[in-house]
């Protein structure tokens, strides 16, 4: 670029540049440096734009908002809103489908990527080892679109293939999409074929940190397999295993969008509704803006006392957090 | 000697299960996209196509939608991932000299916005008044750094040798130019990685056009594949149509759902290690 100009310039200055005086001013040190801080600049702006200005919008929820008044002369309604939704029949509803399709996601989708990663660890072949691996990971980068597609294809009761095979066998087609009970299993089990796959990466990169030295140890003491799963393996990865439930937890009420978007109807809104989809009906297709934005903030906070409290009670009983 | 022969084939079946759990529907759902309407009908396509056609494809090809969709997706992808890269790694590497003024300023307020976010509604109403709204730019821009992509960048910038970029500032560089010539060359795996994170994230993208794009022209690829995979089969009941009918319809889905993921399918098991590099780089970190 413009280096050649410059170059005895800039070499001039440069042991003022290394070396500022300890009690040099904030401007100095902003001159010194003015190119990284030009750097950083367009990152910072775009934080400010897209994440703290949105943050300071949530004083909507505490307004009667009027898009052609503007934030800054809106009328203010106090806890309006955050009556209106404690109060609203839909209340405990997305609560408790949020709360529960979390918890289901999390009791049966936990512990797969660590029976896998355990199962891909015992194979031998290394070449097979690696195919196995790829396969898995492989759903994880399908869209949820897509993934949603074949869920409601091979569910369809015209044509999709799980009734074909109810058929064969002799029982009623199920029109599985439209019944309530069935919303958390698809979802749940969906989640899992996406992204057990890739969930084991973790845990395999914990598996070859454990010393081969220990298994040379316990095979001369005569464990089998098993028995060397039971007291090397899975011994070397609990604190991976202990940090990832951690995290999970402290996630259990951020369910994406999408899937359950994509994969509910009107009929099953009762088990399927969750909050961030109850937000979008209201905020984006009703135009409520004010009142998606105080759920959005009520569930926020709920759902940060959450992970709080989940930090806590872990490090008082097992003295693992996250911070 | 038995005990172990029976682990290993009980072992053996189920990461047979895995793989087929896992490609399987890929496979099936070609199959059943390349068969004649008769032997889809009838139910008895499974291991592979029977009185093989391309009718279905030659449909999904006249309709048009699908390459409107491939078409606005490869240009997002192409002008979101180089977006990204440059205000993500420009800042990482701001960021991974701790001496810079506010620099620790600056990491707080970026950790900061892990925890608390606008949400969906302050977020569309920044972007709305921005007038960004229904333009491509929506699609670029809002989701423009991760967070913890940026970590990731920082991590491995911070672990380049200073003597390198010593050389740099005493053959007169600036900081920028040490970062685009000496530190840049030097990263092109975390920038492999971050960028096809990027990548498949702005490909799969269906809540951001969901909410900020109106306009049809300007759907990408996942908005028509749920137009046509989806809405149909969910709004259900219209009216006196025949089996055959919807048979028919469910194979055009196939067909669409298998154009839109087969050059993902294609390209997936060479860039796979980039991702595996990148899931590690972040979780050793966090």
């Amino acid at each position: 670029m413009e280096r050649v100009p410059t170059a005895p310039l800039k070499k001039r200055n440069l042991p003022a540049t290394k070396e500022l005086p300890s009690g040099s001013s904030f401007l100095q040190k902003v001159r010194r440096d003015k190119y990284l801080l030009l750097l950083v600049l367009p990152c910072m702006l775009y934080y400010l734009i897209f994440k703290y200005l949105p943050l300071f919008g949530i004083v909507i929820s505490f307004q009667n908002y009027n898009q052609f008044k503007g934030i800054l002369s809106s009328e203010w309604v106090g806890l309006k809103y955050f009556r209106m939704f404690v109060e609203s029949p839909d209340f405990y509803k997305i609560l408790r489908n949020t709360f529960l399709l979390g918890f289901y996601k999390l009791f049966f989708g936990f512990p797969v990527p660590i029976l896998l990663a355990l199962l891909i660890n015992e194979m031998r072949k290394e070449l097979l080892k690696r195919f196995v691996q790829t396969v898995s990971y492989l759903p994880h980068f399908i869209s949820n679109v897509v993934v949603a597609g074949m869920v409601v294809m091979f569910l369809s009761p015209t044509g999709g293939v799980v009734n074909q095979v109810l058929k064969l066998i002799g029982l009623q087609p199920v029109n599985f999409m439209m019944e309530p009970g069935f919303f958390r299993p698809i979802y749940v089990i969906s989640e899992i074929w996406q992204h057990a796959g890739w969930g084991t990466i973790i845990y395999l990169a914990a598996l070859t940190s454990i010393d081969p030295g220990l298994y040379e140890a316990a095979k001369i003491d005569g464990a089998n397999r098993w028995k060397q799963t039971l007291h090397v393996t899975i011994p070397g990865i609990s604190s991976a295993i202990v940090v990832l439930l951690l995290l999970d937890i402290g996630r259990v009420l951020e369910i994406g969008f999408e899937k359950v978007y994509l994969l509910y109807t009107p009929v099953t809104y009762e088990t399927a509704d969750i909050i961030s989809t109850y937000v979008y009906r209201v905020g984006l297709v009703q135009g409520n803006y004010s009142y998606a934005t105080a759920i959005d903030l009520f569930t926020g906070v709920i759902s940060f006392l959450f992970v709080v409290s989940a930090n806590y009670i872990s490090r008082r009983v097992s003295d693992n957090s996250l911070w | 000697m038995r005990k172990l022969n029976y682990f290993a084939l009980v072992h053996a079946l189920l990461m047979l299960f895995v793989v087929l759990v896992t490609l399987y529907p890929f496979y099936y759902m070609l199959v059943i996209s390349l068969s004649g309407q008769a032997f889809v009908l009838r139910g008895d396509v499974f291991l592979w196509p029977k009185g093989f056609n391309l009718g279905m494809y030659e449909y999904v090809v006249k309709d048009g939608r699908i390459f409107t969709g491939y078409k606005n997706t490869l240009i997002f992808v192409t002008l979101g991932t180089a977006i990204s890269l440059l205000l993500t790694s420009m800042g990482a590497y701001a960021l991974s000299k701790k001496t810079m003024v506010l620099s620790k300023t600056f990491m707080i307020l970026i950790v900061i916005t892990i925890f608390f976010q606008g949400g969906m509604i302050p977020t569309f109403l920044v972007v709305k008044q921005l007038g960004l709204v229904n333009t491509i730019w929506s699609m670029v821009l809002p989701g423009a750094v991760a967070t913890w992509n940026l970590i990731i960048m920082r991590t491995f910038f911070a672990n380049i040798p200073k003597e390198l970029e010593e050389s740099g500032k005493l053959d007169g560089l600036s900081d920028i130019g040490i970062f685009a010539q000496i530190v840049i060359p030097l990263s092109k795996p975390v920038f492999a990685t971050i960028g096809l994170f990027y990548s498949v994230q702005i490909w799969n993208n269906y809540m951001g056009p969901l909410i900020y794009l109106r306009d049809a022209g300007l759907f990408p690829l996942q908005v028509m594949l749920r137009e046509i995979v989806l809405a149909g089969q969910l709004t259900g009941s219209e009216g006196a149509v025949s089996d055959d009918y919807i048979m028919a319809i469910d194979s055009l889905k196939y067909a669409t759902v298998m154009m839109s993921t087969i050059p993902i399918l294609l390209i997936y098991p060479f860039l796979q290690k980039y991702f595996v590099k990148g899931a590690l780089i972040g979780s050793i970190k966090g």
